[in-house]
């Protein structure tokens, strides 16, 4: 599509038939980034340029980084970050935000009755053997009951923009979502470099996010504690998500803990201070379920707290977000999220799923074996964009690897057609090219449900690229949801 | 505060003191190996290496050159300039979030400038230099310290690290050095000899100030009053202790317990044997007896600041 009429910085724009969040498929820009578009056009590259070395100079630092695993030691990074805010309506985010709240509250009530009586699978709606076969199922949490029957506290669900502008749901992040420092950081950041434009954007704030954080564990304290001490418990400096930990401790006012910090005596959690140990009552945990407690899990974990499982089971602390979610965020069981919508809450999803192949349906498995370079194939268990076959950019060797191993193990692999992820425009050496992004909103859920106007958008920033995970070239931008 | 949060505040301290320390020592002694004095090189180096605990192995190879490159280039040697520099960041990254990001950057910038000169070709080239930008870089540190961070209960920590680690490394050099140069004669030291009382005065950064209190005239007696006893000099153990005292009284406020009893009495049993003993009795008995003394109590300091504060049994005060 020609796009000749557009200023300069934009000559190596690219439209087709992805959605653009900048311009409709004639070329003219958006309403709501018109603003953006006008300044892009205005100031030179040059200034543009400095405001990129500023924005940069700010994350390096403040050391916002993050960890690549697999290399010879764990690679300290600074985040990548784009210049150009993404920008999103308020219609648009008023459905994102109902969509959201819908699919959390019936991910929450799966996961009560999947701990509970099973009434979803006495009543054949989700097949058993699918829940029991599934490694982040829980049989330890089996009877539980958590405070206000909240499983998951924080979520963060990856979103992506359909070619018809619809917004789907990829993924749901229910164990330990991570990123919601980029989202707060790169806000102070952009209201620093584009201070005009974001007046004149008019943009909903986010900044609350940490006090909405804390006050969603208040509420989850269990019960009798109406003055509830709250920790943060990190696996340590070597974390990939170390930075997010202490930032968000930092702003919520906690204490960051580490394993070792950690006491379980009676049944109680203490942790060590130099006054004494004190009691814990709330921990935001942000260490997987395998290996929290050596006792109940993973033998070989060093970084949980041995008896721990324990003290949660006693009802003497609440973690958060509950151990055993990992269930209703499994690749495969996203399948029958739909469904599960309907069967608790009676309603028709207000966000849909993207087409996905259930590999132990034989029709489906012998279809996507057959087509595998047309589909992107993924392993139930991995995240962060790690075992993942993108058919369309794979080799025959690759495919063949794939087609072997689903057929070796069909309940470990899923696949689903080549998205088409929206674009947005991004600064590239000098540029303002398109580039491929998702969105990240962050969902916390105590007493009730809360979601920040905002959230992670997630960039490709190697040009054509669809993987917008931080290990492999994504990068972030700041995601601004206005007022109108 | 988190118990391991202030173990490593402590441990920050006490590792960027031992750099600072261990800088100035070496450049002293490299800067007395200019004279030629009757004091052999080996001898000297023995010396080194016993005011610095004997951090390297055994039958290390006595060359000047290599030695001068164990104590402060090679990270494997546990108290080398570098190890120690590298440990105290390590350290800091623990607390990132405890310490002001001032501190955190000078200590990054310090750590950064230490792994570059170590990796350039020709490092021990000028081994003064280096040592000179050490010593600045932690001067730098301490004033942040100071100016940037709140003064509550971490800052106490930093400051027992701190002077502990002062208090009980002056006692061990003015323990070697004085075992090798302190006869009772009355004779007055001789040329040489006077060398080296100027250069253990220059390890404690104290020549300056010993004469504007003594005047040049260097004595034995004097010099051991001046680095023990003095109250207002930063690197006299009195000094030192007097600031261990205070902070420790300071920590069951900070920490709103009773606890620390011991361990403060232990810091005034010391202080009160720096405030009240005069210099002709430390002299007239055993020095190194007392100097001995000095550093087993600088140890029982630390051991019961741990058993108070850091490592305590788990069934003593539970708080609610």
């Amino acid at each position: 599509m020609s796009v000749d009429h557009l200023p300069a910085p934009f000559r190596n724009y690219q439209l087709d038939h992805a959605w653009d969040e900048m311009f409709e498929p004639g070329g003219a820009p958006r309403a709501h980034y018109r603003a953006l578009f006008e300044m892009l056009g205005e100031l030179p590259a040059e200034e543009i340029r400095r405001r990129k070395q500023a924005a940069d100079l700010s994350f390096l630092h403040q050391g916002i980084t993050f960890t690549v695993y697999g290399r010879e030691e764990g690679t300290e990074r600074i985040f990548p970050h784009d210049l150009l805010p993404r920008i999103v309506t308020n219609r648009e985010w008023s459905l994102i935000e109902r969509g959201l709240e819908q699919r959390i509250v019936a991910l929450n009530l799966f996961l009560k009755d999947l701990y509970h009586e099973g009434r979803i699978l006495n009543d054949g709606i989700v097949p058993r053997e699918m829940v029991y076969s599934c490694r982040h199922f829980r049989r330890q949490m089996k009877g539980l009951r958590v405070p206000r029957d909240i499983y998951i506290t924080v979520t963060g669900t990856d979103l992506i923009r359909h070619p018809d502008g619809r917004f789907l749901v990829l993924e749901d992040n229910l164990r330990v979502p991570s990123g919601v420092s980029y989202m707060l950081t790169s806000r102070q950041v952009m209201k620093k470099v584009f201070p005009q434009l974001f007046r004149q954007c008019g943009v909903r704030p986010i900044e609350d996010y940490a006090q909405a954080l804390l006050a969603t564990l208040r509420t989850l304290a269990p019960h009798g504690r109406s003055d509830p001490t709250i920790v943060l418990l990190t696996p340590g400096v070597y974390n990939s998500a170390y930075f997010e930990h202490t930032f968000l401790a930092r702003q919520m006012g906690i204490e960051l803990v580490e394993g070792r910090d950690l006491i379980v005596s009676d049944n109680y959690v203490w942790m060590r201070t130099t006054a004494g140990l004190r009691r814990v009552d709330v921990i935001y945990r942000r260490i997987d379920d395998d290996f929290i407690d050596a006792l109940a899990f993973r033998k070989d974990s060093i970084l949980g707290v041995p008896g721990l499982f324990n003290a949660y089971r006693a009802g003497n602390v609440t973690l958060s977000n509950a151990l055993g979610t990992g269930i209703a965020d499994d690749k495969a069981l996203y399948a029958y999220v739909p469904k599960i919508i309907r069967y608790y809450l009676d309603q028709d999803p207000l966000l849909d799923n993207v087409e996905t192949f259930i590999l132990t349906d034989d029709a489906s498995r012998q279809h996507v074996v057959e087509n595998l370079d047309k589909l992107v194939v993924k392993a139930v268990g991995e995240s962060g964009g790690y075992g993942m076959l993108i058919g369309p950019h794979s080799t025959e060797k690759e495919r063949e690897e794939f087609r072997l191993r689903i057929l070796a193990d069909p309940r470990n692999y899923l696949a689903q057609p080549t998205l088409m992820l929206s674009r947005a425009p991004c600064f590239i050496d000098g540029q303002v090219e398109a580039r491929h992004v998702d969105l990240r909103p962050y969902i916390l859920y105590g007493e009730k449900v809360t979601i920040v106007p905002g959230g992670l958008t997630r960039v490709a920033l190697r040009k054509g690229s669809l993987v917008v995970n931080s290990s492999q070239g994504g990068g972030s931008k700041d995601t601004w949801v206005l007022y109108n | 505060m988190l118990s391991r949060v202030a173990d490593s505040l402590y441990w920050m301290a006490r590792y960027l003191e031992r750099a600072e320390h261990s800088s100035r020592l070496i450049e002293v002694h490299l800067n007395l190996m200019l004279d030629q004095t009757a004091i052999s090189t080996d001898r000297r180096w023995g010396r080194v290496l016993a005011s610095l605990g004997h951090p390297l192995p055994a039958g290390h190879s006595m060359d000047s050159h290599s030695l001068a490159d164990a104590l402060i280039f090679d990270h494997t040697v546990r108290s080398s300039i570098v190890a120690t520099i590298m440990q105290a960041r390590e350290n800091a990254r623990q607390v990132r979030e405890q310490i002001s990001s001032e501190m955190w950057e000078q200590l990054n910038r310090l750590f950064h400038e230490v792994k570059r000169v170590q990796l350039e070709e020709s490092h021990n080239a000028r081994p003064d230099e280096f040592l000179d930008a050490v010593k600045q870089g932690c001067h730098l540190f301490n004033g942040l310290t100071d100016s940037t961070m709140t003064h509550g209960e971490g800052w106490q920590f930093i400051q027992i690290g701190r002077h502990l680690e002062r208090a009980r490394s002056i006692a061990t050099l003015l323990d070697v050095h004085y075992s090798e140069f302190y006869r009772l004669a009355d004779r007055a030291p001789d040329a040489a000899e006077h060398l080296e009382w100027i250069g253990l005065l220059r390890c404690c950064a104290a020549f300056e100030a010993y004469c504007r209190v003594y005047t040049a005239d260097l004595t034995p007696d004097r010099i051991a009053e001046f680095l023990l006893l003095n109250a207002e000099f930063p690197h006299a153990v009195r000094y030192a202790v007097d600031a261990i005292q205070t902070s420790l009284n300071a920590l069951p406020e900070a920490t709103a317990s009773r606890k620390g009893s011991r361990v403060a009495r232990l810091a005034g049993r010391l202080r009160a044997s720096l405030s009240f003993t005069p210099i002709d009795e430390i002299m007239s008995g055993s020095i190194q007896s007392y100097l001995e003394g000095i550093q087993r109590q600088c140890g029982q300091i630390h051991a019961s600041a741990y058993q108070s504060y850091i490592d305590y049994p788990i069934d003593t005060a539970v708080l609610t």
